[in-house]
């Protein structure tokens, strides 16, 4: 993993003897990948990639009420994409080796698994085995994609693990699952004009601000997303081999007993993942973990309860699955280890974002906790739709783009919830984090002039924007308190 | 008092007879007057407005040199921010779609550019804000005169139309917004009857062709931007140094990217003069400080970006003894943005010692408006205003530049970090990222406040809002590395800034 990288080079710059064990088990239609685990290779960075390449397409159309001119409809090659993908990511896998030979970390491509107190067992993919000691070890093992459990899931679907590196344009598509996973995959294969349905059991986007969760939902119906609400697929069938080949899904609902067929190319399950925990071995060291979840319970120095054994980022629970959390997470723990330090990783106020057609930023409480937490009669909620200015010319939604702030009446109007719907969500929303790490008011909000013209001053109070529709302008800013849906 | 009234009587026509009623009883008009239908002005006056108060508000727009004029909104809206960032846009979309092919688009290059299709959507678009203006003022009760207005006495404004109609207005308050407007190089034989300016760019039926960009504002870097990024041949010719005021280091970056992206620049030149000839192309003759040589090239448009000077002429001002800078023509406000003159205040482009922004114009707006008729005390706060220069690579920053932080504390007591980073997008999309650049200017004692942020790459805009926020709250390096990261984005690598300058170390990052 990538945090992986950054922790082992915190520990071999103080001199440290360093080993880092990685393996790929590969997925169950034979998929495997290099060093930098699931960000690098199968999660953030070719995700946001292909993202950027459904953004691209959408750049293309408004790129002609610009005055760009070019003839017919343009296509989307995916073997092009991938293919140019696949070697950034390769460059990343090299990078890394080179950049652990140079601080001197023993890599080894080795499934490690503790055989006993302060020893693991690192099988090679030629089943060779040899054994290594150390005086402490960090498991960092991430997760890997949930299968459902039903007839031709492991034979004929996919999982984000496979997405990536697919040799063969996916086709019409079904996702089935409403994470994050979910429904980023599902936007930017619709954005590169592949017919795309998405299969969603209850809600969209659990743990997440409920109101944002659903305009995100409604932006990619309207943009040509299928949903599917309520069902669970109970069968995969293979009616035709190919790539892509095509396949009969049956699903049954929910709330009753009504089962539907539907016929795709390409299956793609993103329901969850569980925690690499089960097979390596914590039993004979005395690890304990959460025996449903998988997960690792850690202290606040992200100790397990044995003393010399350490856990890192998707595995622990009870934290958030990031890639940034990870790896600040592992950096300060080797500061504390080897350097003397004694600072903790923060994990309040983690900001995140979620690279859907319609991009979403969020740091802090949604309004749905913020209620729960604080009440909802010392909650203030300031919000705000906005058309940005690139939107005005290509005549597109004037009336999705969002912003709310959620403060605390309480403690000084203090902004405890941040949430934007629009481009470039996780640029806007970095800045923000950091300022409601500073502790940041209303009052200060207000008193901070806007950057114009752009999109984040919608959040600062000073910038009246001006739009056409300008009688559905006057309700900016307006005060709303708690009711919602 | 009674030569005033008599004076207003002789003026009037029938039409003012309701006018000079109100006169003669002593009371003004209005409570509040603002000239100037800009970001200043349309602010103060429709937040006046929400007080109840009786409202009017002046706009007028002198045509241009070359004719060209537009509606009421101020410069922001029909020949600054508004049009700018939406033909620096088309020129981005430019680049998109020469990224588009590498991620997979089967776009057949080289693709061509309309201008005249961009720019009736421009202006369409322009026009429609100036409509929404009309309507809000409307729906706010503020009474629009679109006149040119000039003082006759300290409570009383002339207003003439563009068919030398006249109407007097009395004010209890007023307030000039007037702006300013682009300076010619009136030295320069045939500025005046060949060049063009901002106030014309945006608002040219026909492309401008083979463009000569004179000056190093940002006005003149963001319009040089996007005439190269639509596919015009653009020269930038500039006296000395680029974006005077702003930090040299991200100047020139700025420019080292516009040079790698095409636009051609003339450094240390100075133009004498423009002719035209029997073509209709414009020969420029210049002169080059460095080697003394005097060159010259043809241009199918000169535009000059030399800088803006303040709408004063007009108004009348020392009839009324408001004080203005000798220097610049700028009036002379305080805290309050009152002028010398009591009941008289200034807003926006207009005010000495002010920065000639849109947010800040209207920010203040609003504040003397609350303060005027609102019971509020509130002040403006023009500290730590975050900007964006919208170049071909965008550059924002908030704060103290490098050079101004050493001069108010000594090199040894700032710490400067810094990174060279390059956007994910660039990747697949082999873009160079040389200039894609960040650095942080703090304080060096215990506390390590932050002073400055500067950062060059995509998106500037939105990277630097948030954080200027945060140096409003007073935010500190450590504060800002406790806060994690957004994956992957530009904006997480201010998070992660850790080689100082002091270090010498290489501040490449590296990984994803």
């Amino acid at each position: 993993a990538m945090l992986l990288f950054s922790r082992v080079n915190e520990a071999a710059k103080y001199e440290k003897k360093v080993m880092v064990l990685d393996f790929v088990t590969p997925t169950p239609l034979g998929n495997s990948w290099g060093l930098g685990g699931t960000c690098v290779n199968v999660g953030c960075i070719p995700k946001k990639l292909m993202h950027q390449a459904a953004l691209l397409g959408q750049a293309l159309q408004d790129s002609r009420k610009f005055g760009w001119q070019f003839p017919e409809e343009v296509k989307h090659n995916w073997m092009t994409m991938t293919e140019s993908v696949q070697n950034y990511i390769g460059s990343l896998n090299w990078g890394y080796r080179v950049a652990l030979r140079e601080k001197k970390v023993t890599y080894e491509n080795a499934y490690g698994e503790f055989v006993q107190p302060h020893t693991v067992k690192a099988t090679n993919k030629r089943g060779v085995e040899k054994l290594y000691t150390a005086e402490r070890f960090l498991i960092a093992t991430g997760e890997r994609p949930r299968y459902l459990g039903i007839p031709g899931d492991k034979e004929y679907c996919i999982s984000s693990d496979d997405l990536f590196s697919l040799p063969y344009c996916p086709g019409k598509t079904l996702v089935v699952g409403a994470s994050y996973v979910a429904l980023e995959c599902a936007g930017f294969l619709a954005g590169l004009g592949l017919d795309v349905t998405v299969m969603v059991r209850s809600i969209l986007l659990r743990g997440f601000d409920q109101d944002m969760a659903n305009k995100i939902g409604e932006y990619m119906e309207e943009h040509g997303i299928k949903f599917i609400r309520e069902f669970v697929p109970i069968k995969v069938e293979q009616i035709e081999e190919g790539t892509p080949g095509r396949l009969k899904v049956t699903a049954k609902s929910t709330k009753g007993n009504e089962v539907i067929e539907g016929e795709y190319n390409t299956v793609l399950l993103a329901i969850g993942r569980d925690a690499c925990t089960r097979k390596i071995g914590l039993d004979k060291v005395g690890v304990k973990i959460n025996e449903k979840t998988g997960k690792i319970p850690v202290n606040d120095m992200e100790q397990t309860n044995v003393p010399y054994i350490y856990a890192i980022g998707d595995i622990l629970q009870d934290r958030l699955e990031l890639t940034p959390v990870a790896i600040q997470a592992g950096r300060l723990l080797v500061q504390r280890l080897y350097g003397g330090a004694t600072t903790k990783c923060d994990y309040v106020n983690v900001p995140t974002t979620v690279f859907t057609p319609l991009e979403y930023g969020a740091c802090g409480y949604s309004e749905e906790n913020a209620i729960q937490k604080f009440g909802e009669e010392n909650i203030e909620v300031y919000h705000s739709h906005f058309w940005p200015l690139e939107w005005t010319v290509p005549s597109r939604d004037n009336n999705k783009c969002y912003a709310k702030i959620i403060c605390n009446i309480r403690d000084n109007e203090r902004v405890i919830g941040f949430h934007v719907l629009g481009p470039n969500a996780g640029e806007v929303t970095q800045g923000f984090a950091a300022a409601i790490k500073c502790g940041l008011t209303k009052e200060q909000l207000d008193s901070t002039i806007g950057i114009h013209p752009v999109c984040a001053e919608v959040c600062i109070r000073s910038h009246l924007p001006i739009p056409a529709s300008v009688a559905f302008w006057d309700k900016l800013l307006e005060t709303q308190t708690s009711e919602f849906y | 008092m009674a030569a005033l009234w008599r004076r207003r009587r002789r003026l009037l026509g029938a039409a003012g007879l309701c006018r000079t009623a109100r006169a003669l009883s002593g009371k003004p008009e209005y409570d509040l007057l603002v000239i100037g239908g800009g970001s200043g002005g349309l602010a103060c006056a429709k937040e006046a407005a929400q007080f109840g108060r009786k409202v009017a508000v002046l706009d007028y727009v002198e045509p241009s040199p070359q004719g060209t004029k537009w509606g009421l909104g101020g410069t922001c809206v029909n020949v600054g921010c508004i049009p700018k960032k939406l033909m620096h846009q088309a020129a981005l979309l430019g680049s998109a779609l020469k990224d588009a092919q590498h991620y997979g688009w089967n776009i057949a290059h080289p693709v061509h550019h309309n201008w005249s299709e961009m720019a009736q959507a421009v202006q369409n678009y322009v026009k429609s804000l100036n409509w929404g203006h009309r309507i809000q003022l409307q729906d706010k009760k503020v009474k629009y005169f679109n006149v040119k207005g000039s003082f006759s006495d300290p409570h009383t404004i002339r207003g003439l139309t563009k068919g030398g109609k006249e109407t007097i207005l009395t004010a209890e308050k007023i307030v000039i917004a007037t702006g300013g407007r682009p300076k010619y190089p009136i030295h320069v034989a045939g500025a005046l009857e060949y060049g063009i300016t901002s106030d014309d760019l945006f608002w040219l039926k026909e492309s401008p062709g083979k463009t000569l960009v004179v000056g190093a504002s940002y006005i003149s870097l963001e319009c040089a931007g996007f005439l190269t990024g639509i596919g015009l041949d653009t020269t930038v010719m500039m006296r000395s140094i680029p974006l005077r005021g702003f930090d040299q280091q991200m100047a020139s970056l700025v420019t080292e990217y516009m040079e790698s992206y095409g636009t051609k620049f003339l450094k240390k030149c100075i133009p004498t003069k423009v002719e035209k000839l029997e073509s209709n192309r414009l020969q420029v003759t210049w002169k080059n400080t460095d080697s003394g040589t005097e060159e010259t090239d043809s241009f199918d448009t000169v535009m000059w970006a030399v800088g803006r000077a303040p709408d004063t002429k007009a108004l009348n001002l020392e009839t009324v003894g408001v004080k203005t800078n000798s220097e610049t023509g700028k009036i002379i406000v305080d805290a309050s943005e009152a002028t010398s003159v009591p009941h008289i205040y200034a807003v926006g482009d207009i005010t000495e010692g002010r920065p000639e922004l849109t947010p800040t114009a209207i920010a203040a707006g609003k504040l003397l408006a609350q303060r005027l008729f609102g019971q509020s005390s509130e002040l403006m706060d023009y500290d730590n205003v975050p900007t964006t220069v919208f170049t071909p690579l965008e550059y924002g920053c908030v704060g103290l530049s490098e050079e101004k932080a050493v001069q108010c504390y000594g090199s040894d007591n700032i710490e400067v970090y810094h990174a060279y980073y390059k956007p994910l997008e660039f990747t697949v999309a082999e873009r160079d990222a040389t200039q894609c650049y960040m650095k942080m200017v703090c304080l060096r004692e215990r506390e390590q406040r932050i002073l400055g942020l500067h950062f060059i790459g995509p998106n500037a805009g939105e990277v630097i809002q948030g954080f200027a926020l945060g140096i409003k709250c007073g935010a500190t390096y450590p504060q800002l590395m406790k806060t994690i990261g957004i994956h992957p984005t530009c904006a997480e690598e201010i998070t992660k800034l850790h080689i100082t300058k002091r270090s010498g170390l290489d501040a490449t990052v590296t990984g994803c």
